[in-house]
């Protein structure tokens, strides 16, 4: 018998040698599928404990499928839910990668929509190829100030990010609120909170209305795609990147080096803040065109969900925001069709960054889909 | 500038600079604070105000307390100018806390004689709103320090707190409100279990699984509230444990109505902060428990079962948060609605920074948040002419100031966030 035992511990071993990926393999591909899988069997589940009947929940699932990817209305309304997921979970994953638990997002969403919504109604006359760029960097510039809030105080005195960024979010709430009501905020003739509208000029252009006037895929998609080649470069090809790596990976040894570590906090906050600020400047100028109280509508804390399941690679943040944007446009045909409510769609959500972040807890399911853990090997 | 520099004096130097920059930072803020208050709250200020100390129905009325809020605000500023210039001449850090403390107690005095200067306003009504808006903080940030003694960081309370409201709201309206609150109670406790599982055998980073706990309750008390609740009514209908005074303590005056005339939930959570800090400081079992959250191998070594005194105090931590999200509905209206608990949570968290991960500390924090917070309630009737929503952020900001302020000084427990491995 042993001899058979240490025969398999070879045949793995040069398996290993083989194919080096097979383990990565495993953590990216399979985990994540195995994890939407069991997701959707325990949202049926749940759906089957609120009385729902199994044909219902079929044809919610149905729905769900047809609204993400069934037609090319519901691919268009898929990308145009994934963009700000995207550009919001690429900066969280940034933050992630030096070490940064930044929940802030949904804040820095609101302060940079508020800072693009402003540009964007304020300079008529503006030439677009000024005007719109200038919104989107007002945004930006906005959500990286406010993110650079927790990145000093955690640098300057300790503050634990998570705890100030939740400060930061509930207080921009707040701010949004109290912004909207303001006179040169507030679109003339209406009483409730809703702000100028931006204009033409600043808006993001719609991309497929020659095809039906209905698709709302706006150029928001560029950006995206810009952001995720830009912040890989930025993770994987710069002095600076590698320092948001080392000092996240090793906080000790990376400042032994002589890695200003404040400096990189900051840096790292500034720059995710900048990325969900562009975010909430693409859902303004993109999607809604005014601002509305509670236009982050969740953003920020599903891009947390993005960002862990994409594993804060850009790629993977990416096809990560296309899931999610997916389950989110399938949420809402879903809605319409079995009459089930989107808010399964976060039990679901919720569900899937479960099995991702917990593999161990897939591998308990699941042990026939993984190889058998090599005790010693790893870990 | 060489490595010599780096030898066991240089920190402690570099300490003693650092505590005289904060003292003198303190000092800055302190003559702001005077500024502040001679400028907006003193200048051109007339008028009595008047602040009740009773309500009409009390066993003894005491007359109201009536200031004259020009002169006042002056002394206050007076004495905010002497603090300051006190701490930014001497420095050391010795009363710099002290200072800053009554510094902000000043300025909150100031601004409340300011803001009810020529009209009347019911102090006692208020203290007793601090005290009930107190409760939901006070017992997350108690759920905080039971589970971070162990070393388990709970992002989750907001979740639990939220699935307590619920599950009082649900059962509460099928059982009565001691079933409600008993179920409260079973979840908050089962999603401590479920908190300990995935952090401590599955070993997933503590922070993420407290945000995906959260996410998930969110996700499922939504779901249910909009796809049942709003079907069937009946299921979101639950009784209100009413308050009731003891006899004799709650007729003494300020003092009786804010602590001894509450309903179920404020008298729970004092008698929780008791009986956890006997627990933790004077019992076997808190000593075991705070020996994990510190050095858990060296626990480990003494036969401490490390895994399972985590287990059982963020358990023990989850049914706290459980009884405290029971407040949101039997303990107010007897109703759940989406997203009640709306970031208390968090702020229990912050609490429990505060109170230095001890659970009077976190108590008396849940108190200054809970007074912001009732302030924030009662100056809307005052019609100051600041706006409710910067008002309604000062408790949020005072977290950040509070958190980056006192964070230096409050030192988590040694093994805090992270997972144990046993060998």
């Amino acid at each position: 018998m042993s001899d058979t035992t240490n025969q398999q511990g070879l045949v793995q071993e040069l398996l290993q040698r083989a194919a080096p990926g097979r383990a990565e393999f495993e953590d990216l591909v399979i985990v994540p599928i195995f994890a939407v899988v069991v997701a959707l069997i325990v949202g049926a589940l749940i759906m089957l404990a609120t009385a729902i009947d199994l044909e219902t929940i079929g044809r919610s699932y149905l729905a769900l499928l047809q609204g993400s990817v069934g037609s090319l209305n519901a691919i268009s309304e898929t990308l145009t839910s994934a963009i700000p997921l995207v550009l919001a979970g690429l900066g969280l994953a940034l933050g992630f990668r030096a070490g940064l638990f930044n929940i802030g997002a949904e804040g820095q969403i609101v302060v940079g929509g508020i800072a693009a919504v402003i540009v964007g109604f304020s300079f008529p006359n503006l030439p677009w190829i000024i005007h719109m760029p200038m919104a989107l960097i007002a945004g930006a510039v906005a959500g990286g100030l406010y993110a650079s809030i927790a990145g000093y105080l955690r640098a300057a005195t300790g503050a634990h990010e998570v705890i100030t960024t939740i400060m930061l979010n509930l207080s921009s709430y707040l701010l949004l609120t109290y912004m909207l009501g303001l006179d040169w905020m507030q679109r003339p003739g209406r009483s409730d909170p809703v702000s100028k509208s931006v204009l033409p000029s600043a808006q993001l252009p719609r991309l497929l209305t020659d095809i039906d006037p209905n698709l709302r895929l706006h150029a928001g998609i560029f950006v995206m795609i810009a952001a995720v080649i830009l912040v890989h470069w930025l993770l994987f090809k710069t002095k600076t990147g590698f320092e948001f790596r080392a000092s996240g990976e090793n906080p000790d040894a990376a400042r032994y080096a002589g890695m200003r570590a404040s400096m990189i906090i900051v840096f790292a906050m500034g720059t995710a803040g900048a990325l969900a600020g562009l975010a909430g400047a693409n859902q303004v100028l993109g999607v809604l065109e005014r601002a509305t109280p509670g236009f982050s509508s969740g953003i920020g804390f599903n891009a947390i969900s993005v960002a862990l399941l994409g594993r804060s690679h850009p790629i993977g943040v990416l096809f990560a925001g296309l899931l999610f944007g997916a389950l989110e446009a399938g949420g809402r045909q879903m809605q319409v069709d079995a009459g089930v409510s989107i808010d399964l769609i976060s039990i679901i959500q919720a569900l899937i960054i479960v099995f991702i972040a917990a593999p161990l807890l897939v591998r308990a399911i699941f042990p026939w889909g993984f190889q058998k853990p090599e005790t010693g090997r790893k870990e | 500038m060489t490595a010599a520099s780096t030898t066991d004096t240089a920190p402690a130097a570099k300490m003693d600079t650092h505590k005289d920059r904060q003292a003198r930072i303190y000092g800055v803020v302190l003559i702001a604070l005077a500024v502040l208050v001679v400028l907006v709250f003193g200048y051109g200020t007339a008028g009595d105000a008047s602040f009740g100390l009773s309500r009409p129905r009390d066993a003894w009325v005491l007359p109201n307390l009536v200031i004259p809020a020009g002169p006042f605000n002056y002394v206050a500023a007076a004495i905010l100018a002497f603090l300051g210039a006190r701490q930014f001449l001497r420095g050391g850090a010795k009363w710099s806390t002290v200072s800053i403390a009554i510094g902000l107690a000043i300025t909150v005095a100031a601004f409340l004689v300011w803001a009810t200067a020529g009209k009347s306003f019911s102090l006692v009504g208020m203290l007793q709103a601090t005290m009930v808006r107190a409760v939901p903080i006070a017992l997350g940030g108690l759920a905080g320090v039971l589970c971070e003694r162990v070393a388990v960081v709970n992002i989750a309370i907001e979740g639990m707190l939220l699935a307590g409201a619920f599950t009082g709201a649900l059962m509460g309206s099928l059982l009565g409100g001691w079933g409600g609150l008993a179920a409260a109670v079973v979840i908050g406790g089962l999603f401590g279990f479920i908190l300990a599982a995935l952090v401590v055998t599955y070993r997933m980073d503590q922070i993420i699984a407290g945000v995906v706990i959260n996410l998930f309750v969110l996700g499922v008390t939504s779901y249910v509230s909009s796809q049942v609740f709003a079907e069937y009514r009946f299921l979101n209908n639950a009784p209100v444990f009413r308050s009731f005074k003891i006899p004799l303590l709650g007729d003494i005056p300020v003092i009786g109505p804010m602590l001894f005339n509450q309903n179920l939930f404020v008298y729970g959570a004092l008698i929780l902060v008791g009986v956890a800090t006997y627990y933790l400081f004077y019992t076997r079992y808190g000593l075991r428990a705070r020996s994990v959250g510190e050095h858990p191998r060296a626990a480990d070594t003494l036969g401490i079962n490390v895994y399972r005194t985590r287990y059982i105090n963020v358990t023990l931590g989850g049914m706290v948060a459980g009884f405290g999200g029971a407040w949101f509905t039997l303990g107010t209206v007897g109703r759940f609605d989406e997203n009640m608990t709306g970031g208390r949570g968090f702020i229990g968290l912050a609490a429990m920074i505060f109170g230095r991960w001890h659970p009077v500390g976190a108590l008396s924090a849940a108190l200054v948040f809970g007074f912001a917070d009732s302030l924030q309630q009662k100056l809307a009737l005052l019609r100051t002419p600041i706006p409710s929503e910067f008002l309604a952020m000062a408790p949020y900001i005072a977290t950040i100031v509070v958190v980056a302020g006192f964070v230096g000084r409050s030192r988590p427990p040694a093994a805090d966030g992270k997972p144990y491995v046993k060998e």
